[in-house]
């Protein structure tokens, strides 16, 4: 069992490599005595010490109802909750600012305005993305923000109305509510009727040539139609109800499309927000939406980078 | 393992990975290579230390350091040139041209660069030359690194790295003020206002400085350097080397025992006990030597009292060494100079240099940048027209406000307006004043009557005044694929 030894005291030395062998032997294979450099070890006892500092400071030791806490008292969950107080602290001045701002005073400060619309983009992306799409750019039923159409107005005020109050939310008195008749289903018009009508608003809406069912189509509208959307069709804002004569439709602008809207009407909703998102936030949203391209009455401000708007055209 | 004995019984020393360092006090020298020394060294640290001190007017929006690197406003100034992230390929080609540039000197003049300029070697003599001051010299340091520690030792040495740290700290110190406005920022050094990155800076180039100069020297050179071995595959039978000339030195020997005639060298050791970086040249070329040429100073100086012509240690190149051997006429060193590496990597570099200053001179002080919105791609507006929408950033790289118009070339019919103003105001093209040294963002809307098909669009910037430019960036017109309902 044991190695044999050259040498009366002390273990073996290994012949090839002239190392003091361990004393100890298995299936003829023999530890060498290559003991670990000196700085290695050192090394290794730092750990071992930093180790045992780092368990008394940190939260380490698991235990049965809770672990330790350490000797800071510092957890991950509190340093979280420091890094939110500390984004806060920082986001707070502009929040303030926007506060004390009313939205039609927006433009005057295009920094301010600047920030805003950064805040209303992230905004978007959490509360709006869902309906009106990643670009805002809706779809059938769900308004597209991007362009200069608007049912209820476009400048800033109008569309933090709209945000604050929703469309057709009930226990809001401010809330936006159109009502269009359905007027197939109720038997207010008969279908051929409805066609006529949809002849009618194809042609004021240039899609359509002038013929004898538009014409007839004409009188229907004027007798069940201008009372919203006008003499010449062009809508009002007053009551939500659209321009019927622009190239934007909500709901579509074909025949099947249009009829459908004639015959059942719709009712579209949006959440009040002025319930669930802070003032300071419904600005920012006004302010991003107002942004995308079809805002309206946009009193221009300096230009941000340069001294002067100068001309434009020759 | 070739090397053990299979059959001793041995108790041997533990094996070594390396041999222990012997410590390097090379000996004080005087001649013209050390004098050249003297000042290569000088104007290197000299340009070091004054050069972030010195001023260049830009004009009043610009700061006026004269070599300043902004990190903060991501900008490079060099005397009238200044650099922008996006021409950052100036500095990689100044880069590549350094990298040649060490190619040229040594293929032309040997390691002329670790010999004179590489700052360990700058720092290494500047250490020595301390060591000299308070130690002594060679000898007096020897006897002091054996002497036992006590009073008078812990003195001097404390005295020596005090000395040390100093010059260690103010290079240290010297590298932040090329990063701010360095009378500035020295001021809020000392009243501890600095930003903690000029702290950390100062500390870590002074513990480097103190290591590798004061401590490691010619180790960095022999071990960690990756110089000498790239060089050594650069060197061939034309490039100039620090040679000792056997053919004319030996048999060395201060008198001869048998009484046959001796070479030139007396073996008095000279040149080794000056060498920097503690080799004996008389051994042949070898990886630590960095060229200094103090032995050829060192052994010159022996000629010169022994009544032998100098030159027994030399700048030669081999094949003119071999010509010497046959008693032909060394050939003069400044046409050693050129042949033909030194010639292509010369025509490399200089048409580098070309590219770059034609770059620099005719580069536009103006630039665009367009980003087109794809979400959506493009907008029907209640009119029918097609709207797309564009984030343009114009650039106004000069040190003063330019007029600046930007024109439109797309699809007939579309005019365009930005974020800033009515829509009314809508034209082929807008002005603005660009403040100097700026970017300025503009979110542009472009719309083209309905029926437009999509197509390609370029924006184009001219500066309005005196001495113009353009800048054009292509993009494209989004519209429906058919007639919209
Ligand atoms: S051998 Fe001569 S040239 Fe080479 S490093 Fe030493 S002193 Fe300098
Ligand atoms: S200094 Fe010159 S003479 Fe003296 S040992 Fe060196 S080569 Fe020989």
């Amino acid at each position: 069992m044991s190695a044999p030894e050259n040498n009366e005291t002390g273990p073996r030395i290994d012949e090839p490599t002239g190392t003091a062998t361990m004393g100890h032997e298995w299936d003829g294979i023999e530890e060498l005595n290559t003991p670990l450099p000196t700085w290695w070890l050192y090394t290794f006892y730092a750990c071992i010490v930093f180790a045992i500092g780092y368990c008394v400071v940190y939260p380490a030791i698991p235990g049965i109802k809770e672990g330790s806490h350490g000797t800071f008292g510092w957890t991950s969950r509190g340093q979280l909750a420091a890094e939110m107080d500390a984004a806060k602290a920082a986001r707070a001045p502009v929040l303030a600012a926007l506060d004390a701002t009313p939205i039609e005073d927006l433009p005057k400060n295009p920094e301010l305005l600047a920030k805003a619309v950064a805040g209303g983009k992230a905004a978007f992306k959490v509360n709006c993305v869902p309906c009106h799409g990643s670009g805002a750019a809706g779809s059938i039923g769900y308004p597209n923000l991007n362009d200069d159409d608007w049912l209820w107005g476009g400048t800033l005020t109008d569309i933090q109305t709209t945000l604050e109050h929703g469309i057709r939310q009930p226990g809001d008195d401010a809330t936006r509510t159109s009502m269009m008749p359905s007027f197939g289903r109720d038997g207010i018009l008969k279908p051929a009727d409805v066609q006529d009508v949809v002849s009618y608003v194809r042609l004021i809406s240039g899609q359509e040539p002038n013929n004898a069912s538009a014409q007839r189509g004409a009188a229907l509208f004027a007798a069940n139609c201008v009372a919203c959307h006008g003499a010449d069709g062009k809508g009002n804002r007053m009551f939500g109800a659209p321009n019927l004569t622009d190239k934007v439709w909500l709901y579509g602008g074909s025949r099947t499309a249009i009829t459908e809207t004639v015959t059942n009407a719709h009712a579209g909703v949006m959440p009040a927000w002025g319930n669930r998102l802070s003032p300071a936030t419904i600005k920012m949203l006004a302010a991003y939406v107002h942004s995308l391209g079809g805002g309206e009455a946009f009193a221009a401000p300096a230009a941000p980078a340069a001294e002067t708007a100068a001309s434009t055209g020759q | 393992m070739t090397n053990m004995d299979p059959k001793g019984l041995t108790r041997q020393p533990p094996k070594r990975l390396h041999a222990e360092t012997q410590a390097v006090h090379p000996r004080a020298v005087d001649g013209r290579f050390r004098r050249l020394k003297w000042a290569v060294m000088t104007f290197c640290l000299a340009v070091y230390y004054i050069t972030p001190w010195l001023r260049w007017h830009r004009g009043p929006y610009s700061p006026d350091q004269a070599v300043l690197i902004d990190l903060e406003h991501r900008r490079f100034y060099m005397f009238a040139i200044e650099i922008w992230p996006q021409e950052f390929y100036f500095v990689a080609g100044l880069l590549i041209m350094a990298g040649i540039g060490l190619f040229l000197v040594t293929s032309a003049v040997g390691r002329a660069w670790c010999g004179y300029a590489c700052p360990q070697t700058v720092w290494t003599d500047l250490f020595q030359h301390v060591d000299r001051l308070i130690d002594g010299d060679r000898n007096a340091q020897m006897k002091l690194a054996k002497a036992p520690w006590g009073p008078a030792k812990i003195a001097r040495r404390l005295g020596k790295w005090s000395i040390y740290l100093l010059i260690s700290i103010s290079t240290g110190g010297a590298w932040i003020f090329y990063f701010a406005d360095a009378p500035t920022l020295a001021r809020e050094f000392v009243t501890l206002q600095a930003p903690s990155i000029a702290y950390s800076t100062v500390f870590v180039l002074t513990c480097t400085t103190m290591w590798f100069g004061g401590f490691m020297r010619e180790q960095v050179c022999i071990y960690m350097c990756p110089w000498p071995r790239i060089q050594s595959a650069m060197l061939d039978e034309k490039s100039l080397l620090v040679t000792y000339k056997d053919w004319r030195g030996e048999p060395r020997g201060k008198k001869s025992p048998t009484g046959a005639p001796l070479g030139d060298c007396i073996d008095c050791g000279l040149c080794a006990a000056v060498c920097p970086t503690g080799i004996d040249i008389r051994e042949g070329p070898q990886i630590g030597c960095i060229t200094c040429a103090l032995c050829i100073d060192a052994c010159d100086g022996v000629m010169e009292k022994t009544g032998r012509p100098r030159g027994l240690i030399d700048y030669v190149t081999l094949e003119d060494s071999a010509r010497e051997r046959q008693g032909l006429a060394a050939t003069p060193h400044w046409k050693l100079i050129w042949h033909a590496r030194t010639l292509i990597y010369l025509g490399i570099w200089s048409a580098i240099g070309a590219a770059l200053l034609f770059a620099l001179g005719t580069r536009q002080h103006l630039s665009i940048a367009v980003s087109k919105d794809r979400n959506p791609p493009y907008m029907i507006l209640s009119s029918g027209d097609i709207r797309n929408a564009y984030a343009v950033r114009w650039k106004n790289m000069e040190g003063r406000p330019r007029k600046m118009q930007l024109t439109l070339d797309g699809p007939a019919g579309a005019k365009m307006w930005s974020e800033d103003m009515s829509k009314e105001m809508a034209a082929r093209d807008l002005t603005r004043i660009i403040p100097a040294d700026t970017t300025a963002p503009l979110r542009i809307y472009v719309t083209a009557p309905a029926g437009t098909h999509e197509g390609k669009l370029s924006f184009t910037l001219r500066a309005l005044d005196q001495d113009g430019g353009e800048v054009s960036y292509a993009t494209r017109f989004d519209a429906p694929d058919e007639d919209h309902d």
